[in-house]
């Protein structure tokens, strides 16, 4: 469908915003209360007992990567849910037999993704000031450029996930089976280059390992992999991300008949 | 120019159902047009169709001689959508729904909250406008989808079934609001079960049934057809001793005060009279029976799936 409709973008932006806003209980109390209790038991209990990693002391090093953690648990139940809640409510409907053409409609779910992904981050980055003295930004541009990347591509997986999803319980899978997993073996609580040798090849297949080095050198200054390969990584995952949820969309794949 | 013209339009879901079979069908600007027909009849998938909810197999779609292939976003501005069950975020308020609509078709947020002062005050729900839609009366929700589709003023507007599970005073309300925006020049179509809401709203009409259009006529042209008329009599208790006949007349006594005749258009009702006059039977009162075009509907579906089945036996 051709022509911008900036109007009808905003209109969804402030709808998802208003939405996560309005279930704030729900949205974004949990994860200060969870990241919260990440400090106190792996930070400040067994952190004291680590020393340093990377050259840093632990509860320095695991506070990027959890904060990288929530944006992309945030980003991604954001979109999956409120998008299939307007499946399941017919909703969408009011979206598809408008003037909207399909990129807007990516745009302004992903853009209430990254939102909620960009205040959970504030919020758990002034929680992770009641435990750690002296937070630093090393390299602010790839900080923020990580998380807006890193935001924007679970917000487009949460999308995929939601138009393949026909139950409720259809959105919980991939968290669970699939995003959990990564997220725990991504580096965030440890430096991959402690795991043995294959491991350490093995965990370079994992892309959210990228995603919380890059942004734990815009922190700290400190990173497994390299931050330019990283960057690339991240932007090529949102390429074919946008890619696959655009073609799904256009094609009417679960919205349509 | 046509509101709405469709040429061979045809619709096979997964699976094999052919929900259309290469229907035409024309509306012209200004009409309030009704689609009748049963239950899986092929109503809601042509109106799917119109409203790009439902990919089409083959044909062409046009609206406002915007053609729905390669004039997508021209023809989504002229319609306005009124669908069978309640789609929308049952969580929101009524405020958000018509606007957040409004903006899905390009409506800057100021002006379509202003337009919300307008179509909610209109359909009595102004005072509702900060309620979540979930608190809503079904009768106020089915008022809320009219609004919603209004608030971009759209020149066509489709309603499938709009009046289901209302009530008649507020089913009457409804009506007078449509005649009223009809009557400012927005092209209506309509699908319903009432088919008496047909009569009184419309003036033309497409009865569907098993995919393809069975009639296509105005409402007048098709009431002309029906040759014969059902007329209750209420009759004076009294003045009824037994068992009453009439000749040459198709009649039951449904009790001591209530006849029922079926009359032929030429034949009137002097003879009816004059037979109950000799039985010394006093006539109170007497009305039309049910609904005409509920019978033509009926007929009309009956004898196309019979030439249907006839067909099929060939």
């Amino acid at each position: 469908m051709s022509g911008f409709n900036s109007i009808a973008l905003k209109t969804i932006w402030i709808k998802e915003c208003t939405r996560f806003l309005r279930i704030w209980v729900q949205t974004l109390v949990p994860p200060a209360i969870t990241m919260t209790l990440y400090f106190i038991i792996f930070g400040s209990i067994v952190g004291s007992r680590i020393g340093e990693m990377g050259g840093r002391p632990y509860m320095e090093f695991i506070v990027p990567g959890l904060i990288m953690m929530s944006v992309i648990t945030n980003s991604y139940s954001n979109v999956a849910s409120s998008f299939f809640s307007a499946k399941f409510q017919r909703n969408i409907e009011e979206m598809l037999v408008a003037p909207v053409s399909t990129a807007v409609i990516i745009a302004g779910y992903v853009g209430g993704g990254v939102a909620r992904a960009l205040v959970v981050a504030v919020i758990v980055t002034l929680v992770s000031f009641l435990f750690v003295d002296n937070v630093q930004l090393h390299h602010g541009v790839i900080l923020v450029l990580t998380v807006i990347l890193t935001s924007t591509l679970f917000s487009l997986a949460g999308l995929i996930n939601a138009v393949y999803a026909k139950t409720f319980d259809d959105i919980s899978i991939v968290p669970t089976f699939v995003l959990t997993p990564l997220t725990y073996l991504g580096g965030v609580f440890f430096s991959i280059n402690l795991l043995p040798g294959i491991w350490q090849t093995i965990a370079q297949a994992n892309p959210i390992v990228y995603m919380v080095n890059a942004f734990r050198y815009g922190f700290l200054g400190i990173s497994d992999v390299h931050v330019g390969v990283a960057m690339g990584v991240i932007v090529l995952f949102n390429l074919a991300f946008f890619v696959i949820a655009y073609q799904l969309l256009q094609r009417g794949v679960g919205i349509r008949s | 120019m046509k509101a709405l013209s469709i040429r061979g339009l045809r619709k096979v879901y997964k699976g094999g159902v052919e929900a259309l079979k290469g229907i035409d069908l024309d509306v012209n600007q200004g009409d309030f047009f009704a689609l009748l027909g049963p239950n899986g009849a092929g109503k809601s998938t042509t109106i799917g169709v119109i409203s790009s909810l439902v990919n089409k197999t083959a044909g062409t779609v046009s609206v406002f001689g915007y053609d729905l292939d390669t004039q997508l976003v021209d023809l989504k501005r002229q319609i306005g959508l009124v669908p069978q069950e309640f789609n929308f975020n049952q969580f929101e308020t009524v405020q958000q729904i018509v606007v957040n609509q409004a903006g899905y078709y390009g409506v800057p947020r100021d002006v379509a909250k202003q337009r919300s002062q307008q179509y909610l005050t209109q359909l009595g729900l102004w005072e509702k406008r900060n309620s979540p839609a979930r608190t809503l009366s079904g009768g106020m929700k089915r008022r809320l989808m009219i609004a919603r589709a209004l608030l971009h003023e759209p020149k066509l507007l489709i309603l499938d079934e709009p009046t289901a599970g209302v009530d008649i005073e507020l089913r009457r309300s409804m009506w007078d609001y449509l005649e009223q925006i009809n009557k400012q020049g927005i092209t209506i179509i309509l699908t319903t079960h009432y088919l008496e809401e047909a009569e009184s709203l419309c003036r033309n009409i497409a009865i569907i049934d098993g995919g393809s259009i069975i009639e296509n006529t105005s409402i007048k042209r098709l009431l002309a057809t029906l040759n014969m008329e059902t007329f209750v009599l209420d009759l004076d208790p009294n003045s009824v001793s037994g068992t009453v006949t009439l000749q040459d007349f198709q009649w039951r006594q449904v009790d001591d005060h209530t006849l029922e005749v079926d009359v032929q258009k030429s034949k009137g009702l002097n003879s009816v009279f004059a037979q109950l006059s000799e039985q010394n039977i006093q006539v109170l009162s007497m009305r039309n029976k049910a609904n005409r075009l509920e019978e033509l509907f009926v007929n009309l579906v009956e004898q196309g799936r019979q030439s249907g089945s006839k067909a099929g036996a060939k």
